[in-house]
């Protein structure tokens, strides 16, 4: 009898400080795998300087990240959603309809995304973004009608370059960094090809085109990578031909063991992404659920720290990562300090 | 008449016949099969354990550099008074400067002429982590300020991998974060004594490190993460899953629903693990409302994925007892509960361990389900603050960290990964070895 009523009070004692310990006192933060080098950054550097503890930050893609954000509010759900690239209205929508209405949006950086491959393979060493949608468009304009991609090499793309099998290893659906790649390459290479103009012409409308532009061939000479870049460069690794589409940052990590291709003639790195010069960059950002700010101890400091000069300035620790630090920090201090809402 | 036994050859003992050539030849060749069959199976151990001893070793040392840090009272305690609040006002950020200026003349006192012109070019030698050792030091102790302190600092991820031969003079020519210079000054300042590679405890000890110090990372807070775990399991699933056994096998009726429950419990046993970890995040997370990347969501969830394989192995072992214990018992007048409590449970008990510790191991390296509620990531960086908090707050757990580290971008990360799975290897040893021992000490034959 005794060892029932002792077994009974001991889970009773755990159930009640159970309940007390669930009032969360850490931050939790989900979302982009680029965004999470800088975060886990940030989350160290705070757990060190403040006296509460170091958040917690998860990985998962932009949208896993963003939909989780969305679930609700209340300390079963995430404080800070990491993205690399903007909301979308649809998710704005779903925020809404489970009641978390007023989101801050952060803008941390600027990333590039950079075209690799291995260093001892063919001389892939400058590409234009026409040279992609040449590669990897699912169809292209043929005398008016829509032709499967047929080709083979990348010199079927563009003469200049190698004459090897099309091995491209690109970033999954679920990553933000494909819809910068979809817009900033393939989107651009179907308009500088004149295919675009060649499919309005055959009577398809503006949001034809763009799918069509945007769309991937499926026939194996494109990779989607739904894991992070270690993945892409495991598999450059094992392809000689491989190309891979990487982050700068990932990039600059590796460089003993990939080799960067310059895009429309500029080479990569923070200084010609900082000026524009680069192309295909994009924006990182982190949104933060306004309603979890007072209840969630340190959610307003851990947002205010990442965008402190010190962290996210020309000089901190992000951008020796390989952040490319954000002209227009002073604007998005202000506007966290004073939580304004999108 | 002529015998038709004649014409074929006599069998004898002494004369092999070739049908029974043929036969010990067949033979022969099984055992050649059986034994290439075994030397492939330990040729693949030995590279495995040679690619993982050879990878990881290397993550259990570390470089340090030892240096004199003078405690600029300027810039530590503008206002002079030793208040514990106003030091704490200096960010890490603030200490960078002194350490530099340390390393850089560290560097001019030991090296003929510093090949650095700035202070400031000190830095891609010292991990970020210096900046928070010392500031932690310096807030526990005000007094050192203004003094100089001896202390020990990591060395940066590049330089270690320089001393681990991981990274290369030829390796860095395209790296921006450390030069040809930097490599001479190490080389210099190891042969004085000042760079040293040491075994690296932090490794066994500390918490988890953000992408860009991987020389800090530990996995000690994932160890508590897996051992809070497994306390849930145990607790769960040992209670459960003999009472379950005892039951059917002692007590239940043989029918067509026990038959269902035993055909289903098998099939349980072989259900993939990440169906265990949607379960889990759909049931624990979304419906009950416990917290995300807690170890107790963890070790429900693994109960679950433990608790066929404990079943089952009980009763195995419950069922290894002879009947004429229970008869004997039955007979002297004692009821079947007494019979099973008193006889048959305590014969079947080294057996029943043997399937827990089993089961146990097999959850120890289980990453599938932790990926789904939410153990991957930059997590394991808090120590737990005690019991309760161990159970409830974000923590991961040793496998999720090897495969968060196998993912992130700086090579270091890759070899601390490798030497994750050596601690890891070294518990699932230990607990078969326990295993093992328990089986030969108190099994009995009948």
């Amino acid at each position: 009898m005794s060892f029932v009523k002792l077994t009974a009070s001991t889970l009773a004692i755990a159930a009640v400080s159970a309940t007390a310990a669930a009032a969360r006192d850490n931050v939790q933060v989900a979302g982009s795998s680029t965004v999470l080098p800088y975060a886990s950054i940030v989350a160290e550097a705070f757990g060190e300087n403040f006296d509460f503890p170091t958040p917690v930050v998860e990985s998962g893609g932009s949208s896993a990240g963003l939909k989780r954000f969305c679930e609700g509010v209340g300390e079963n759900t995430i404080d800070v959603a990491n993205a690399s690239r903007k909301i979308k209205d649809k998710e704005i929508a779903a925020c809404a309809e489970a009641g978390v209405t007023d989101i801050i949006e952060v803008r941390i950086g600027y990333d590039g995304i950079v075209f690799a491959s291995q260093i001892d393979g063919p001389a892939f060493n400058a590409f234009e973004p026409a040279d992609w949608y040449n590669a990897l468009a699912a169809e292209k304009p043929v005398d008016g009608a829509m032709v499967a991609n047929t080709a083979a090499t990348w010199a079927d793309a563009n003469a200049e370059l190698p004459a090897v099998e099309i091995a491209a290893f690109i970033p999954g659906t679920k990553h933000g960094t494909r819809e910068v790649f979809e817009e900033k390459v393939l989107l651009q290479g179907c308009e500088d090809t004149g295919a675009a103009a060649a499919m309005t012409e055959m009577g398809m409308d503006e949001d034809a085109v763009e799918a069509a532009c945007m769309a991937v061939r499926t026939d194996g000479a494109s990779v989607d990578i739904d894991g992070d870049y270690t993945e892409t460069l495991a598999r450059i690794d094992s392809n000689t031909n491989g190309v891979g589409v990487f982050g700068l940052a990932f990039y600059e990590n590796n460089t003993d063991k990939l080799k960067v291709a310059t895009m429309s003639g500029v080479v990569p790195s923070t200084d010609s992404i900082a000026t524009g010069e680069y192309p295909v960059s994009r924006p990182l950002y982190f949104y933060v659920k306004k309603a979890h700010i007072g209840v969630i101890p340190g959610l307003k400091e851990y947002a205010e720290f990442f965008v402190a000069d010190e962290i996210a300035g020309p000089d901190g620790p992000m951008a020796e990562y390989g952040l490319v630090s954000d002209p227009e920090l002073t604007a998005t201090q202000e506007a966290v300090a004073n939580e304004e809402t999108m | 008449m002529t015998d038709a036994t004649n014409n074929t050859p006599k069998s004898s003992l002494l004369t092999v016949s070739p049908r029974v050539k043929q036969r010990n030849a067949a033979e022969a060749r099984f055992k050649m099969y059986g034994i290439a069959a075994v030397m492939t199976g330990l040729v693949f151990l030995i590279i495995l354990l040679s690619t993982i001893l050879f990878n990881g070793v290397g993550a259990f040392q570390q470089t340090f550099i030892e240096v004199p840090v003078y405690l600029d009272e300027a810039k530590l305690d503008k206002n002079g008074n030793r208040d514990p609040e106003d030091i704490k006002k200096v960010s890490t950020f603030g200490y960078n400067p002194l350490i530099e200026q340390a390393i850089y003349d560290t560097i001019s006192a030991k090296m003929d002429k510093n090949p650095l012109a700035k202070a400031k070019e000190a830095k891609a030698l010292i991990s970020a982590s210096a900046a928070a050792q010392i500031r932690d030091v310096v807030i526990a102790n005000p007094d050192l300020i203004g003094q100089t302190v001896d202390f020990r600092i990591l060395a940066a991820s590049r330089v270690d991998g320089y001393l681990k031969d991981r990274v290369t003079r030829e390796s860095i020519a395209r790296d921006k974060n450390i030069d040809a210079v930097h490599l001479d000054i190490i080389d210099a300042l190891r042969a004085k004594g000042i760079v040293k590679r040491e075994f690296n405890w932090s490794f066994i000890t500390g918490a988890d490190a953000s992408e860009s110090r991987p020389e800090q990372a530990g996995m000690g807070v994932s160890m508590l993460g897996s051992l809070f775990m497994m306390l849930v399991v145990l607790v769960l699933s040992l209670p459960i899953g003999v009472a379950a056994s005892i039951y059917l096998e002692e007590f239940a009726p043989q029918n067509k629903w026990t038959d269902l429950i035993e055909v289903n419990i098998s099939n349980l046993a072989a259900v993939p693990s990440i169906v265990f970890g949607i379960l889990g995040l759909a049931v624990f997370i979304q419906f009950a409302g416990l917290p995300q990347s807690a170890p107790l969501v963890g070790g429900l969830v693994l109960t679950l994925m433990t608790l066929p394989t404990i079943i089952i192995s009980t009763r195995a072992s419950l069922k290894s007892v002879p009947p004429s214990i229970r008869d004997a018992a039955l007979g002297l007048g004692a009821s079947k509960m007494q019979s099973v409590f008193h006889h048959v449970l305590p014969l079947a008990m080294p057996g029943i361990l043997t399937g827990t510790i089993i089961g146990l191991a097999q959850a120890l390296g289980e990453t599938a389900p932790l990926l789904l509620i939410g153990m991957v990531g930059y997590i394991a960086s808090n120590y737990p603050t005690g019991p309760i908090a161990g159970f409830m707050d974000p923590n991961s757990a040793m496998p999720a960290q090897i495969y968060e580290w196998a993912k992130r971008a700086d090579p270091a990360y890759y070899e601390r990964a490798w030497g994750g799975i050596i601690i890891l290897l070294v518990f699932l040893i230990t607990m078969n070895i326990i295993a093992i021992i328990l089986r030969r000490r108190f099994e009995r034959r009948w």
